[in-house]
């Protein structure tokens, strides 16, 4: 994965980007006992295979959510900002 | 040994001297099932053996016995870390490691060289002021060196790295080494299987067979095996794992690069580390310079390498040592590190009665694999977790009990 499709402005060298963690739904921690949380902060989906990631474009400033194959570091769908945001 | 020699000439048939004999089938059951025959599954064996007497073991391993993480690393042992926890674990292996030859009478070719940290900046400085700090509280060698002191005793590297990041002062660990780390893994494997703890190669887990919450057996490739109690040692693996017991972790893969140089002429007789430029190096008896630097930006299941890292790390030695520029990369490598937030390793019991965990190893395990070992055995026989070890439980993230080991557990933090 040498070059990386920013969503806004195209292909761009992978090194511009910043890998921001996965994608997983927010949890309201009002809602959440202490286990609940802490399984929801520290504990992540280590298994190989697709994976939905947060991604940073820096010189953009832009946040995006993709789909990455961790076994070969290849990324399979970026997703568009409609998905994300829910419209 | 003349006379030996002499015979040795004289016979027809050479074989070369077997390390242990495997048994052609596994057993239908075993007292312990350790998965993972790296430094750390068969250090726990060996000590299962040797100190508490359990050999009823097998140890399975998917590969060949090292081929992981054990020889992948950049060998270096050091025990200058920043948390008490850290401190006193990592000492306890630096100590097991400084008699570890005679242990497994076999030559590790431990090499104590001395282990410079080196600081760029203002709040580099006060880190090494406070690691000091801490490991002198617990006994062991390590001070802060002024940038002159750092020069005389490298006289090679340049203090002003370019002009960009002056070299400002540096942690001294006198007793950082380097070992053989294949030498290692064959020598735990060796007595281990003398004790009559069986190693099989070429055997994958397919999956753990629980019933109510506790461990039943492991079913293989090769047929399934009925076992009490299991131990992963797997490292870049363990996400595989956890999952056949439906245990989530916080730990994440990444690769971890490293390379070595063609062999020079010695040069470079400590270990110089720099957080600020991510890189590492030592020169090997051989002469290589040995080379690391931080982990991939990004998680990955893979040992492949890129030419990114060696660019990277090419750039950043060129700092250091300049009068480098025309020497050749001729090996580059990655293992698969088990990364935790807190920069500690996850060890101990679970919620699976009979479900060890030796993982979380991140960039550190190397030195670690003697007293993991150990303390993994007495784990595992005692069914309680050793008192070094509890800290590393993998309950501290329920807890909020991070030990918080950053600062000190690797480059490029």
């Amino acid at each position: 994965m040498k070059l990386l499709r920013c969503p806004h402005i195209g292909p761009r060298p992978v090194s511009e980007f910043t890998y921001g963690g996965e994608a997983v739904a927010e949890r309201d921690p009002e809602a959440c006992d202490d286990s609940a949380w802490a399984d929801h902060v520290f504990n992540v989906n280590g298994e190989p295979g697709i994976r939905r990631e947060w991604w940073h474009h820096g010189p953009s400033g832009i946040w995006f959510i993709l789909d990455r194959d961790t076994r070969t570091d290849t990324v399979v769908r970026i997703l568009d900002r409609e998905e994300v945001t829910g419209g | 040994m003349p006379y030996r020699l002499v015979k040795q000439a004289l016979r027809k048939n050479k074989p070369d001297p077997r390390f242990f004999t495997t048994p052609a089938d596994l057993k239908p059951s075993y007292d312990v099932v350790i998965i993972g025959g790296g430094g750390h599954g068969l250090a726990c064996a060996y000590y299962l053996a040797r100190d508490h007497g359990i050999t009823n073991v097998a140890v399975l391993e998917q590969g060949y016995i090292g081929g992981g993480n054990t020889g992948r690393n950049t060998t270096i042992v050091r025990s200058n870390y920043l948390t008490p926890e850290g401190v006193k674990f990592y000492d306890e292996s630096l100590h097991l490691f400084q008699d570890l030859s005679e242990d497994l009478d076999l030559n590790l070719f431990y090499s104590t060289r001395g282990h410079f940290t080196l600081a760029h900046s203002d709040s580099a400085m006060r880190t090494m002021r406070w690691r000091a700090e801490v490991n002198k509280h617990y006994g062991i060698e390590s001070e802060l060196w002024s940038r002159d002191d750092v020069s005389r005793s490298v006289p090679f590297m340049d203090m002003d790295c370019g002009g960009q990041q002056p070299v400002l002062g540096a942690l001294y660990h006198a007793p950082g080494a380097v070992a053989r780390h294949d030498a290692v893994a064959w020598g735990y494997g060796r007595g281990a299987s003398d004790r009559g703890i069986e190693i099989h190669q070429k055997t994958q887990v397919r999956g753990i067979r629980i019933a109510g919450d506790q461990v039943e057996g492991v079913d293989t490739d090769r047929g399934f095996i009925a076992c009490k109690k299991v131990v992963s040692c797997v490292a870049g693996s363990t996400p595989r794992i956890t999952d056949m017991v439906g245990l989530r972790t916080p730990i994440d893969i990444r690769p971890l690069q490293a390379c070595v140089s063609e062999p020079l002429k010695p040069f470079l007789d400590t270990i110089i580390v720099s957080g600020s430029l991510h890189v590492y190096v030592s020169q090997s008896s051989r002469g290589e310079l040995v080379m690391g630097a931080s982990v991939d930006s990004a998680p990955l299941h893979s040992t492949r390498s890129t030419f990114d890292f060696v660019e990277d790390l090419a750039d950043k030695m060129l700092d250091l040592f300049p009068f480098l520029g025309g020497v050749k990369i001729v090996r580059q490598w990655a293992g698969m590190a088990d990364m935790t937030p807190d920069f500690a390793p996850i060890m101990g019991i679970t919620p699976v009665r009979g479900f060890y965990l030796d993982a979380g190893w991140g960039t550190w395990g190397f030195k670690a694999t003697p007293v993991s070992g150990k303390t993994m055995a007495y784990t595992v026989a005692n069914d309680d977790d050793h008192e070094l070890i509890e800290p590393f439980r993998l309950s501290r993230f329920a807890e909020y009990a991070l030990v918080g080991e950053k600062g000190a557990a690797s480059v490029g933090h």
